[in-house]
Parts: structure tokens; C-alpha cells; sequence
């Protein structure tokens, strides 16, 4: 293994030449939709972050974690405008792995894991207990991390919404689906693990009568899946117009003591 | 500290520290009456910036390092913590990780305009040698710092930089083990990455400080070229650089701020938001832009130790150009063949940048990059080698003023002022 890795390495690095033929399932470019967040005066969207948190919480969590992601963060300022006890709520819908009991317990008598309701400092649970188990349930694929997918992916939440929405275009005759995957062309490779029937039309039932269309949900969880990965990027964003501000207004001052300084030197 | 001290205490306090420790004196005359000549432009403003660029980078590093866990199991997710729970910890991690590319943009500026202007040329050899050894050790403090982050970038770009060391015959394979401290990179590698990301940047800061000493010995190199040669030449370098390093440097911040704030991961790499996995090694592993010309000129070598040998050799270089400059006049303002030479050289700087960021195998509008990585890699060395000894044999520079005074007042004002 030692020997190899670097040989490896070094045969993908200069040698990859014509190895795969790279451009023919080449991800398409992502879909050109907007999202309320984007621009230097961008916010999040309350309701779309709200909804797409039902989305995620219905849907995306039977396979994928937001481990990074805590409940406290429902309440806080510049996410979806969940109250404290809404949020206390959610967190406790949720069942946690619990701590040892009195007995130094982990195991009831069944052999079932202990669990406690959620609290505010907990992070969402992940569906699986590790990576092995999340495997076995997805025919040997793992369902990644949701917390930062939006971060850790080029294109953002276009790229998550194209992914949802991708699943219905038309599949290119010679192109051939390996087993247990499923055709997007917006996926690198246009195999992707996660099954076509993930998110359908009416997944959910949204509480304020917004009809749940498949973009609409892809819209919305996308929106929920940036705020996850970027929590402070209202904060970020109000706080850089105070310091551009400030800067700008620093510049001319120094720009004047600047011209008077050298007014007879040059 | 060229020169007699023209520092006068007046109280008498300052006599009594003047007597023992003669540090008020030191700051007086190298940050006060310094003598700088009064030509400086834009490109001269880049030295102060850095010294800022450093001090953030240390600053917002000691508290990014009260917050991070160097353990491979554990940095990915405190990172991430620190973005989400650490008060302001996003900010601070955002400013230092676009600090490192502000830091980088800087240094670039600061050494173009240092070739451009001969400010390498005698007798500033040392000043360019030690501002060499600060660009090396920020390019090895800036790896380390990429590493730490723990994602699959950080993880795949140390795999396959420490690599490089087993291109060497022999002992190679026993170097690369004993820089990672195991058998592959890991968390034994982790840990002394981020004890040597630091170390390093207080002996930047050392050598920053021999760099500014050797500067005030000489003095600044200036636009001309020329030697200054009366008092005229000059001003002082309080108040007339500290406000017009102070104007430039608040430009500076405003273009970082910017990032920062609106597009802090512009820079950044999406797979670093992946959790290192060694098992899974990302399609194209790309270093950090500023590493990507000598990245390219690895990788248009299709032999492994060679590319090393010309990878290194391309900074190696760098320590050597004083001596490779055979021009008596240090300006490319009065060089004209020798300007063009080097904005060819500029080009092919960004041209290697560009084939370092693209796959190995691609092609752009019919061009392979690899020959353009290999050809912008052959303009480099020639620009040092051959450019630049020959040049400054066969051209005729232009006429040199007379003095910095005469150029920047005009004949009649310079007559007056003496």
C-alpha cells in the first residue's frame, strides 16, 4: 500500500491523459435558478427556510445527516425564525443516542440502543448509527453529510436543485445506468446512488397552502441546505457594509491628509 | 541607521532610556526622520502591506489556534465549530484563510515590482536574498496552514507534496516517511504540520526583520533606478510615506474586506468541505493559486524527479538573480528591451498559474496546456538565465537623469532647492 499510493498518485497525475473519457459523462452545467440569498444584499427566505426544513426533516433525513448542524441554531438570528419553544419542540421529536444511565447502561434488555428526547445543544441525529450501516442501507453507497453540501460542491445550491430536479431528463440511448444507480446528467459520472424516487411531487404537505411541486420542494430544501452551511451569512453580510462603509470613508480621510501632506513635495 | 542619528532626547526620561536601552532612538530614525527617496510610487507601498498582511495572519492565527484540535479525527469538526459556535469565529477564520491568498498577492506585487525596478541589483543583494528566503518560508507556512483544516484537499494536497521528496534516488522513500512520521500522511503528520504552521511565521517575522534592516541600510531603490544623491532626493519617511502607505493600505484592506465578507470561499476549494478520506481521492487534486505555476511546471514534466528538479529550480533561481543581471542600470524605465522581456515574463507567470489550475489532460481552444505549461516553464528559466545576463550586455539603456530631484520637480525647481 505504501509503495503503491504514490505510483498511483503519480500515474492519475500525469499519465491521466485519455485514460476515461472524461467529457462524454461530464456533470451538466447546473440550472439557472435564483435563490433569495444571493448578492451582496442577499437574506435568507423565513418561509422557504421553514419549508425546506420540513422537506429535509421528511424527506432528506430517512439517508442523510446534518451532523454539524444543531437544534439551538433553528432560533438563531438569521435562520429559518423557528421561536425557542418551536425549536425546543423539534429537538425533541428526535430520539438521541443516550448517555449511560444510573447502571451505566447503553442497552435496554432487548439489546436496543438507549435514547433520550433532543435537546437545544443537540446536533441532528444521523439517520445511521456509522458509515458502515449507512452503506448497508444504500446498496454500498453513502449518503453524505448535508450540513456543508452546498459549501462543498461547485455550483452551490443550483447544483442541489439540479440534482433533484435532475432525475426526469431524457437519458442518452447509449448511455448505460450501472445497477443500483440511477440516471442525472447533473451528477459527475450521470450515475448517482441516490434513487430517482427520493423526492417526489407531494413529499410533503406544506402548512401554508404553498403547493408542493417537485421544484418548489428542491427550491426550498436547497435554500434550508445553504442556510445549513453558511449559518452567520446575514450577520456576515450586514457587518461587511458597516466595514466597506467605514473603509470607504477611512480612504478619503487618508486620501486628503495624503494630498496635503505632499501638496508642495511633488 | 544609515547614517549619523539625528534622534535628540528631550526629557529627561527619554535620556535616561536614550543611556540603556536605545530603543526610542532605533524607532526615531527608522520609522521617522528615515531619509526616502521622494519619487516612491503605488508599487512601493506593498513592503508596509505586507508587514500588515503578516501581523494579521499571526494575530487571527493564535486565535483560530485557541479553537482548532490538531487531531485527525477531531480538526475537520472543530473547524467547523468554530465556524458555527465560537463567537465571531467565522470572521476570524474567514480573514485568515483570504488573508493567506491577500498575503500571497502582495508578496507577488512587492517581487515584480522589485525585478522591474532593479531593486536587486548591488547594493541590495541581501535585501532581495532574505525577501526570497520569506517568500519560501510563506509558501511552506501556507501548505502547513492548508493542511490543517483536515479536508480532502488538505489531506490529498499533503499526500502528494510530501511526495515529491520520494522522487529523490535512495533515501527518498525514507524522507517522505520521516515528514509524515508514519507510514502515510495521518495524524502523526497533522500534528507537526500544525506545530511547524506555528513556528514559522515568528521566523518570518525575524527574517522580515533582517529584510528592513538590510533595507535601511542602502536605502529604498526607487523608480529611477538612480542613487540618491542630496537631501533633495529625499523626505523624511514620516509623514510622507506613513500617510501615503497608510492611504494604499486602506485601499488594500477595502479589496480584502471585500472577499471576506461577500465571497470569503472564492479562493477556497469545494472539496475542502469534505471530511479527509484516504480512500477517496478527488478527480483533480490543485493546490492553492498561488502555488499553481510551480504546480504546472511539475507537472508538464512527464519524468517525476525532474519535475521536482525543475520545480525547485525554479525558486532556486530566484536566489541567484543578482548575479544574473549583467545591466549597469538597475529601472526597466530605462531598459526598453529589457521591459518587454519582462512583461513576457509576467505573461508567463499567470499562463503557468492557469495550466497549474486546468486537469493534465485538458485542452483549450485546440491547445493542449500541457505545452503551454511546458513552454511558459521554458520562457521562465530562459528569462533568468539567458534573458537576463544578455540583455544587460547588448542593450543601450536610455539616458538616466540627473538626479531624483531633477525628474520629480523639473530643472529650475531643483536648481532652487539647492
Amino acid at each position: 500500500m505504501r509503495k503503491v499510493l504514490p505510483l498511483a498518485l503519480l500515474a492519475g497525475l500525469l499519465a491521466s491523459t485519455s485514460a476515461f473519457a472524461a467529457e462524454d459523462t461530464a456533470r451538466r452545467p447546473v440550472k439557472d435558478v435564483t435563490f433569495s440569498f444571493e448578492g451582496p444584499f442577499g437574506t435568507y427566505d423565513r418561509a422557504a427556510l421553514q419549508r425546506g426544513f420540513q422537506v429535509y426533516k421528511e424527506v432528506c433525513a430517512t439517508c442523510h445527516g446534518l451532523d454539524h448542524v444543531a437544534f439551538h441554531a433553528l432560533n438563531e438570528e438569521g435562520g429559518p425564525g423557528f421561536s425557542e419553544a418551536q425549536a425546543k419542540a423539534i429537538a425533541a421529536g428526535y430520539k438521541i443516542p443516550a448517555e449511560p444511565n444510573d447502571k451505566g447502561e447503553l442497552f435496554n434488555d432487548q439489546g436496543v440502543r438507549l435514547t433520550r428526547p433532543g435537546i437545544l445543544a443537540d446536533a441532528f441525529p444521523n439517520p445511521f448509527p456509522n458509515e458502515q450501516a449507512a452503506r448497508a442501507g444504500n446498496g454500498g453507497k453513502l449518503p453524505p453529510d448535508l450540513s456543508m453540501i452546498t459549501k462543498a460542491r461547485m455550483g452551490g445550491a443550483k447544483y442541489v436543485y439540479s440534482i433533484l430536479t435532475g432525475f426526469h431528463e431524457q437519458k442518452p440511448a447509449d448511455f448505460e445506468v450501472p445497477e443500483g444507480a440511477y440516471f442525472n446528467p447533473y451528477f459527475e459520472g450521470w450515475a448517482i446512488g441516490m434513487p430517482n424516487t427520493a423526492l417526489g411531487a407531494n413529499a410533503v404537505t406544506y402548512s401554508d397552502g404553498t403547493k408542493a411541486t417537485i421544484e418548489q420542494e428542491a427550491h426550498d430544501v436547497s435554500t434550508f441546505l445553504e442556510w445549513a452551511g453558511e449559518p452567520k451569512m446575514e450577520q456576515r453580510k450586514s457587518m461587511g457594509l458597516s466595514v466597506l462603509i467605514f473603509l470607504v470613508v477611512l480612504s478619503g480621510i487618508l486620501f486628503a491628509a495624503y494630498r496635503k501632506i505632499w501638496k508642495d513635495a511633488h | 541607521m544609515s547614517g549619523p542619528s539625528t534622534y535628540n532626547p528631550k526629557s529627561g526620561l527619554e535620556k535616561w532610556i536614550d543611556q540603556r536601552l536605545p530603543l526610542p532612538r532605533l524607532l526615531h530614525d527608522t520609522v521617522h526622520t528615515f531619509p526616502t527617496p521622494r519619487n516612491l510610487n503605488i508599487w512601493y507601498t506593498f513592503g508596509g502591506i505586507l508587514t500588515f498582511c503578516l501581523g494579521v495572519q499571526i494575530l487571527t492565527g493564535i486565535v483560530l489556534a485557541m479553537h482548532y484540535v490538531a487531531n485527525a479525527g477531531l480538526a475537520f469538526n472543530s473547524v467547523e465549530s468554530i465556524m458555527r459556535d465560537v463567537n465571531y469565529g467565522w470572521l476570524i477564520r474567514y480573514i485568515h484563510a483570504n488573508g493567506a491568498s491577500m498575503f500571497f498577492l502582495a508578496v507577488y506585487i512587492h517581487m515584480f515590482r522589485g525585478l522591474y525596478y532593479g531593486s536587486y541589483k548591488a547594493p541590495r543583494e541581501l535585501i532581495w536574498i532574505l525577501g526570497v528566503l520569506i517568500y519560501l518560508l510563506m509558501m511552506a507556512t501556507a501548505f502547513f496552514g492548508y493542511v490543517l483544516p483536515w479536508g480532502q484537499m488538505s489531506f490529498w494536497g499533503a499526500t502528494v507534496i510530501t511526495n515529491l521528496f520520494s522522487a529523490i534516488p535512495v533515501i527518498g522513500g525514507h524522507i517522505a516517511t520521516w515528514l509524515w512520521g508514519d507510514f502515510a500522511v495521518g495524524d502523526a503528520t497533522l500534528n507537526r504540520f500544525f506545530s511547524l504552521h506555528y513556528l514559522l511565521p515568528f521566523i518570518i517575522a525575524g527574517v522580515v526583520g533582517l529584510h528592513i534592516w538590510a533595507l535601511h541600510v542602502p536605502g529604498n531603490n526607487n523608480p529611477l533606478g538612480i542613487d540618491v544623491k542630496s537631501p533633495q532626493d529625499t523626505v523624511p519617511f514620516h509623514p510622507y510615506y506613513t500617510v501615503k502607505d497608510a492611504f494604499y493600505l486602506c485601499l488594500f484592506v477595502l479589496f480584502f474586506a471585500a472577499f471576506v465578507f461577500y465571497s470569503p470561499d472564492f479562493f477556497g476549494n469545494p472539496d475542502n468541505y469534505i471530511p479527509a478520506n484516504p480512500l477517496v481521492t478527488p478527480p483533480d487534486i490543485v493546490p492553492e493559486w498561488y502555488l499553481l505555476p510551480y504546480y504546472a511546471m511539475l507537472r508538464s514534466i512527464p519524468d517525476k524527479l525532474m519535475g521536482v528538479i525543475v520545480m525547485g529550480g525554479a525558486i532556486v533561481t530566484l536566489f541567484l538573480i543578482p548575479w544574473l543581471d549583467t545591466s549597469r542600470v538597475r529601472s526597466c524605465r530605462f531598459r526598453p528591451l529589457m521591459k518587454q522581456f519582462f512583461w513576457g515574463f509576467v505573461v508567463a507567470c499567470v499562463l503557468l498559474g492557469y495550466c497549474g489550475a486546468q486537469s493534465v489532460d485538458a485542452v483549450k481552444f485546440g491547445v493542449p496546456m500541457v505545452w503551454v505549461a511546458r513552454i511558459a516553464s521554458i520562457y521562465y528559466y530562459a528569462f533568468f538565465w539567458l534573458i537576463l545576463p544578455i540583455v544587460g550586455l547588448i542593450e543601450t539603456p536610455k539616458k538616466l537623469p540627473a538626479s531624483i530631484a531633477q525628474s520629480v520637480l523639473g530643472d529650475s525647481a531643483a536648481a532652487a532647492a539647492e
